[in-house]
């Protein structure tokens, strides 16, 4: 394997992935994914949380982690090799075993006609891990990870199972190869608040006590500032804004990421917003422009917005994909407080 | 209390009856709600998936079918013309309450919008079975109201598809509220909808519940969305009402474990202090715990939980929660429910 100790655990660097669609003689480019970076180090497990309305990318990007797409153009590497160059073999005897993904309803994950528990030994014997007896010792010890045992999953259908204990099992499922990375794409969308907070938990615990690294796709602010270390917020394949998520989501620097926040109903009677609308209602068709993506919605639009495309800039820890924060802009910046 | 609610609930039960095979399966979805709505308030019923709410609304808005069939109790309309009951009206008068006095906004938008209709044939079909109008007549006031929308008239050219989600959740507000109904119900109405398309319809719902003076119902899990909008909220748990306050106090002094907890399990953008989840799941309704149905999750469950059912007590301010924690305390005051009694 090449592998030195120095290279990242995931690099993905000005990624972009285009969806053509033909309709007659017209061709529409949409591009799903568009130029976005993030680095995960190796050796420092955390939980990274991709944020974003639907159609944001969020989705597209993940499937490129997994090596489910190919990326268009730009560089997607897992410990320094390019994940769209794997072969099958590859896939199978090394990739799959170190990247796993979780879903977003365990009872779409599960047939229902079939055992959970036989999902575990599949898992088991295609990647190989074990032989024998050996096997079950590997799927308890998995189970054990989340909080359950084989005795209690054996042969059992999804129905009996509650939304919790179905994803947790479907969390084990994932972490019988050892897996460095685990690809979470809406992990807990489709459970009751009351089971919520054990999975996100179970995240946490992974990454502390079995160094496992999350890559958490989600819609909710609310759970990925709880949850994740650090965030990346998608506007129609960009990163906008990326950093710590207490930096981010605590005080957000994009106009976007403000507008975002500011959309989230807390669930606290004294901040519930005032009267007005966040913004007024828009035209459904975004005109096309070599801009800012932001710029026909941005309260703050400049000028060069709708021409120049904007670059990453530092700007109090974090990056920000937006004029505004470029070095040596001397006018006001907004502040999170100036959104309604 | 001045005005007589709009809306009331006494001791209603109703379950999913079915028989098969000589098996009979009673699901008991809503078991024993009593509620009481008043005409212009924003009613919050909030819950888990499977305690009942779906239930509750269709039997509050009297459209119920085999197998769910009402138990016992009653459901009571009153528009300020006398009580009428909304689980046996003729079809003459469901055609004369529905959407003009009584209506409803659906999660998923595509169940009212005719998929092969265009917009503003719907809102013809709509408007002239209650008022006798031409086609141009009710085209120049759909247009003139969905300006308040802030949707311009090419919708209703527009057939349901072409619209995007918030759109269309726009469109099945304004088809909703167009005949300004007294009652509104809206089921999850923002759930499918992103969060900065939702906070938009939120505050529309608002405005139009304010401009109309109608009282609304707002049915939904998420506890965001209840502290923006409700003016009071209803806890369900496994079919029953477990507690009932205005929202502030739902929220910042609740009494009912089952409330606090799911107050204090929710995630915030203030704070990473850790959360945990109850252990167990909700029951199934078909076999509920004896007693009361949270305390095989309860933490502060006593001997006394898994026999007797705790009685839905009245506390200050209207309040209602229903724990044996709280009967304890006040078992010298009358521990019924004034309120309803």
């Amino acid at each position: 394997m090449p592998q030195q100790p120095a290279q990242p655990l995931l690099e993905i660097d000005r990624l972009t992935r285009v969806f053509l669609s033909r309709q007659g003689l017209s061709v529409t480019r949409l591009e799903a994914v568009d130029d976005a970076s993030l680095t995960l180090e190796a050796g420092k497990p955390e939980i990274y949380a991709l944020a974003g309305e639907s159609g944001s990318g969020k989705t597209t990007l993940a499937r490129m982690v997994l090596g489910l797409e190919r990326p268009t153009q730009g560089t997607l590497n897992y410990k320094g090799r390019p994940v769209g160059d794997l072969t099958p073999k590859d896939k199978r005897t090394w990739f799959y075993r170190e990247v796993q993904p979780v879903f977003q309803d365990p009872f779409a994950t599960f047939s229902p006609m079939k055992r959970v528990d036989s999902y575990l030994y599949e898992t088991a014997r295609n990647y190989r891990v074990a032989e024998g007896a050996a096997i079950e010792k590997r799927i308890d010890e998995a189970l054990g990870v989340v909080g359950l045992t084989l005795a209690e999953v054996r042969g059992r259908y999804p129905n009996e199972l509650s939304g919790g204990q179905a994803q947790r099992i479907s969390i084990a499922r994932a972490l019988i190869t050892r897996p460095s990375l685990l690809v979470a794409d809406e992990p807990v969308s489709m459970l009751d608040a009351s089971l919520r907070m054990s999975i996100l938990n179970l995240f946490k615990d992974l990454r502390d006590s079995q160094g496992v690294a999350v890559l958490y796709i989600t819609h909710d602010l609310a759970t990925a500032y709880y949850t994740a270390d650090r965030i990346g917020v998608m506007l129609r394949g960009w990163i906008v804004e990326t950093g710590p998520v207490e930096r981010v989501l605590g005080n957000p620097l994009h106009p976007y990421t403000q507008l975002l926040k500011s959309s989230v109903p807390q669930a606290d009677p004294d901040k519930a917003w005032s009267a007005a609308p966040a913004e007024p209602p828009r035209p459904v068709k975004f005109p096309v422009s070599g801009g800012c993506k932001f710029a026909a919605r941005c309260p703050y639009v400049m000028d060069r917005c709708r021409q120049e495309i904007p670059g990453s800039y530092e700007a109090e820890g974090r990056h920000v994909k937006c004029f505004l924060y470029e070095p040596g802009f001397s006018g006001v910046r907004p502040t999170a407080e100036a959104v309604p | 209390m001045d005005q007589p609610p709009i809306l009331e609930a006494r001791d209603l039960k109703a379950y999913y009856i079915t028989e098969a095979f000589g098996v009979r399966r009673t699901v008991k979805a809503v078991d024993g709600v009593s509620l009481a709505i008043r005409p212009g308030e924003i009613y919050g019923i909030a819950g888990e998936s499977g305690c009942g709410k779906s239930t509750l609304l269709k039997m509050l808005l009297g459209e119920f079918e085999p197998p769910l069939t009402p138990v016992e109790g009653s459901v009571t309309y009153d528009f300020g013309e006398g009580q009428h009951d909304a689980l046996d009206m003729s079809e003459g008068e469901v055609t004369a309450t529905r959407w003009s006095r009584v209506s409803y906004v659906p999660q998923g938008s595509m169940h009212v919008l005719n998929p092969v209709r265009r917009i503003g044939d719907t809102f013809h079909d709509f408007i002239s079975t209650h008022q006798p109008m031409s086609r141009r007549q009710t085209n120049e006031r759909v247009a003139a109201y969905l300006a308040e929308f802030g949707l311009r008239e090419g919708v209703l050219r527009a057939f349901p598809h072409q619209l995007s989600g918030g759109m269309r959740q726009r469109v099945t507000i304004a088809l909703a509220t167009i005949l300004s109904p007294k009652l509104i119900f809206a089921d999850e109405p923002t759930t499918a909808l992103d969060v900065v398309v939702q906070r938009g319809v939120i505050q529309l719902l608002k405005r139009i519940q304010r401009d109309h003076g109608s009282t609304l119902v707002l049915i939904t899990h998420d506890m965001g969305v209840q502290a923006n909008l409700a003016d009071r909220i209803a806890v369900l748990y496994a079919g029953k009402l477990v507690e009932e306050a205005d929202t502030r106090t739902i929220f910042k002094a609740p009494r009912h474990p089952y409330t606090q907890h799911l107050i204090g399990s929710l995630p915030t953008l203030e704070d990473k202090v850790a959360r945990v989840s109850l252990p167990g799941r909700p029951p199934a309704l078909d076999d509920p715990p004896s007693g009361c149905r949270f305390h095989p999750r309860c933490p502060y469950a006593m001997e006394v939980c898994k026999t007797i059912v705790p009685p839905l007590v009245t506390l200050e301010g209207g309040h209602r929660a229903a724990c044996h924690l709280i009967t304890g305390e006040t078992d010298h005051a009358a521990a019924t429910s004034p309120a309803l009694a």
